[in-house]
């Protein structure tokens, strides 16, 4: 079984969601990026996905559009961020990590050898924002033999008809995309949250996260219940830019400031 | 072009035997002459030969992306639609534009015959309004009611705020801060309009980024919105939607040559910026092997100075705003800033259908710097009169670069995509000129 599964059957043997926070690789620098990413699973982190920095984020807000901007300022690159994972996993052998990001900085290194290399650092999914499953081709064989899923999005906007489509080779689990919009704008209702889950479930048996627009504890604890998972990220990442220095560096209250807030959405996670 | 072998379209040959009747006959050539030519691409998922083009969006979008397909689809197949572009077309936008013999070009050059297309004196003074008119219609069809676009030089902005005047239609238009500040007169054109005109900060504030920002605005507001694409990229069916409007070019080009000089042109040469003006001329003559099809890319300060616009010359290929085409990146996969005097022409990539023609050699594709436009766009306003986009001068500088190579018997056209008002003040700034 691999992490992802494993994480989600406990997780419903507790009865209750996972929480998952998202950082983004190298913001604001190396160091204190792999450090917030190894304080994170006490801090109550059941997964987490770390953000690939591309210089073209066309489906993020600004949130994270500057923090990809600070990562690749700091040197971002895919075998700096496998670096982080590695050294993560040394201490950590049990939370799955999940690579966000776009599609050319993976080609640019090569399908093939990332698919090998992101395995062997220890990620075990993948979310490729400009992946639709008609594009899927190329990556589907290789994430398969390296033992890598690939997370499927689904968004409001995606019909029923198309539902199946794109969950045809979904795995791990599915990701479900709140609102029509970028990172870090809007919410959904609970309503509409519910609903989405009812035509979810009705073609999956996958665990679903939801993600885009949560951002209080209430929110995430809220989303949790309903779904199996909720995503936070631009709430996460305003905190982080908050505590920098006018030179976009860290500052001592950076990494407690964080971890502070993502303390408090995991104790409504768990309550 | 001797060397260029292309087998996807060589002649299929026909060893049968067996006698036919005239009408099988005739179906079998229009199959084979279907199957082997090259203006049949994309295929149904938006591919161009080896991959390039396709559809590279998040989910949000890709119902929105099939949606339109399937309405360009019913649209193209429907004659009322063709006969209410056509309307437009010829008392709104003002064509067909004129094919403009050049004699005192060509008597100063000494070479080819140089020719004119006079897309400059289309309304709002350039190609753009062509594909503008067409997406307008179709987004009309659809019920849609409030357009995005991205803009570089203005122009696709100016035409685009141009219809949305024209239909009551609400307008938000994306532009780069730097492109704000060196396209003045058209910002204040797409206002006077009635356009929003909101200016992007993130990257260079050029036109890649004004892309992305459109993007954005898309997929959060898809219920109302239509994303009206200004050149020949972005997901499928963009590419291929944004040509077949602009093909009025080349299709008006070949009937205008038949009538001045009764045969087909030689030379064709059009600036890239995405690509559509140069698609639009070249893409009904792809059959046509006898026509050389001449892109001209920005090579700003110069193919290798690292201040470049040259995304097929200096890119490799990649994947960005919704399509797998060549891009200019680093090593890592990141894209970087494209630079050109030219705004129009300040993109790092291009059109996939371009990319497509340059992997397999029917078009080639050749880089202008800043200072050989301006040269040029100084040369085309003394001897003929005409003040061409920094955009078309770009066309313009590699014409006056070849004419002077080839026979007096050739018939070269060049692509007068825009007229240089705009320009006159990026221009009088590089001549040292204050206005
Ligand atoms: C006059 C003119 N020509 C050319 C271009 C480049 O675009 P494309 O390559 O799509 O024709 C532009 C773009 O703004 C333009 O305004």
């Amino acid at each position: 079984m691999s992490r992802i599964a494993r994480r989600f059957a406990a997780l419903k043997q507790e009865g209750r969601g996972a929480l998952i926070p998202y950082l983004e690789a190298c913001d604001p620098d190396f160091q204190t990026s792999l450090d917030l990413l190894k304080a994170m699973p006490e801090a109550g982190a059941d997964l987490i996905e770390i953000g690939m920095p591309f210089s073209d984020p066309s489906a993020d807000g600004p949130i994270i559009q500057l923090a990809a901007r600070r990562g690749l300022k700091a040197g971002a690159t895919l075998p700096r961020l496998f670096e982080m994972v590695k050294s993560f996993r040394e201490q950590d052998n049990d939370t799955p990590i999940i690579l966000m990001g776009y599609l050319n900085p993976i080609e640019a290194y090569g399908i093939d050898r990332f698919c090998v290399d992101a395995s062997a650092a220890g990620i075990d999914g993948l979310i490729i924002v400009d992946m639709p499953p008609e594009e899927a081709g190329p990556m589907q064989g290789p994430a398969k033999a390296a033992g890598l899923d690939i997370i499927r999005l689904i968004a409001p906007t995606t019909d029923d008809n198309r539902l199946k489509l794109v969950l045809n080779h979904a795995s791990g689990f599915v990701y479900y995309v709140s609102i029509t919009g970028i990172t870090g704008t809007r919410s959904a209702s609970d309503e509409d949250l519910r609903a989405a889950l009812v035509r979810l479930r009705a073609v999956t048996d996958l665990p679903v996260a939801i993600g885009f627009g949560i951002r209080t504890p209430e929110q995430a604890a809220s989303a949790s219940r309903i779904a199996e998972g909720a995503v936070v990220a631009s709430a996460l990442l305003a905190t982080l830019a908050k505590t920098l220095d006018a030179a976009d560096q860290a500052t001592p209250s950076t990494l407690p400031s964080v971890l502070t807030q993502l303390r408090e959405l995991a104790a409504a996670v768990r309550s | 072009m001797d060397a260029f072998v292309a087998p996807c379209y060589t002649a299929r040959p026909d060893n049968s035997a067996r006698e036919r009747s005239a009408a099988e006959t005739a179906t079998i050539m229009t199959d084979g002459a279907r199957a082997n030519s090259l203006r049949n691409g994309p295929d149904a998922s938006g591919h161009f030969g080896d991959g390039l083009g396709g559809r590279f969006v998040a989910e949000t979008l890709m119902p929105l992306i099939l949606e339109l397909d399937a309405a360009y689809k019913t649209a193209q197949a429907d004659p009322a639609f063709h006969k209410e572009l056509a309307f437009y077309l010829k008392d709104y936008v003002g064509r067909p534009s004129p094919l403009w013999f050049a004699k005192r070009l060509t008597d100063q050059l000494g070479g080819a015959k140089i020719y004119m297309k006079r897309e400059e004196l289309n309304h709002t003074g350039s190609h753009k309004l062509n594909n503008v008119m067409g997406q307008i219609l179709l987004a009309r069809r659809m019920g849609r009611t409030r357009i995005v676009a991205e803009t570089g030089a203005g122009q696709h902005g100016v035409a685009t705020a141009t219809v949305c005047a024209l239909f009551g239609m609400q307008c938000v238009i994306y532009m780069g801060a730097t492109d704000v500040e060196r396209q003045a007169p058209n910002v204040f054109r797409m206002k006077l309009l009635g356009a929003e005109v909101v200016p992007v900060t993130s990257g260079a504030g050029t036109l890649k980024d004004a892309m992305n920002e459109a993007m954005r605005d898309w997929v959060a507001n898809v219920h109302d919105t239509y994303f009206l694409v200004g050149t020949v990229a972005g997901p499928h069916p963009y590419p291929a939607m944004v040509r077949d409007f602009q093909s009025v070019i080349g299709d008006e080009v070949k009937v205008q040559m038949e009538e001045a000089e009764g045969r087909l042109p030689d030379v064709i040469v059009a600036a890239i910026g995405g690509g559509s003006n140069a698609m639009g001329i070249f893409h009904p003559f792809l059959d046509d092997l006898s026509v050389r099809l001449i892109g001209v890319e920005a090579a700003g300060h110069g193919l290798d100075s690292g201040k470049t616009a040259a995304s097929i010359e200096r890119g490799t290929r990649g994947v960005l705003h919704g399509n797998r085409t060549y891009l200019l990146q680093d090593e890592n996969g990141q894209i970087i800033e494209a630079h050109s005097i030219s705004a129009g022409l300040d993109y790092p990539g291009v059109g996939p259908e371009h990319s497509w023609l340059h992997e397999i050699g029917r078009a080639e594709y050749v880089g202008i710097t800043d200072d050989e436009a301006l040269d040029a766009f100084q040369t085309c306003t003394r001897t003929e009169g005409i003040i061409p986009a920094l955009e078309s001068a770009h066309a313009v500088a590699h014409a006056t670069k070849i004419a002077p190579t080839l026979s007096p018997e050739t018939l070269l056209v060049i692509n007068i995509s825009g007229r240089g008002d705009k320009d006159i003040f990026t221009v009088a700034e590089h001549l040292g000129v204050k206005l």
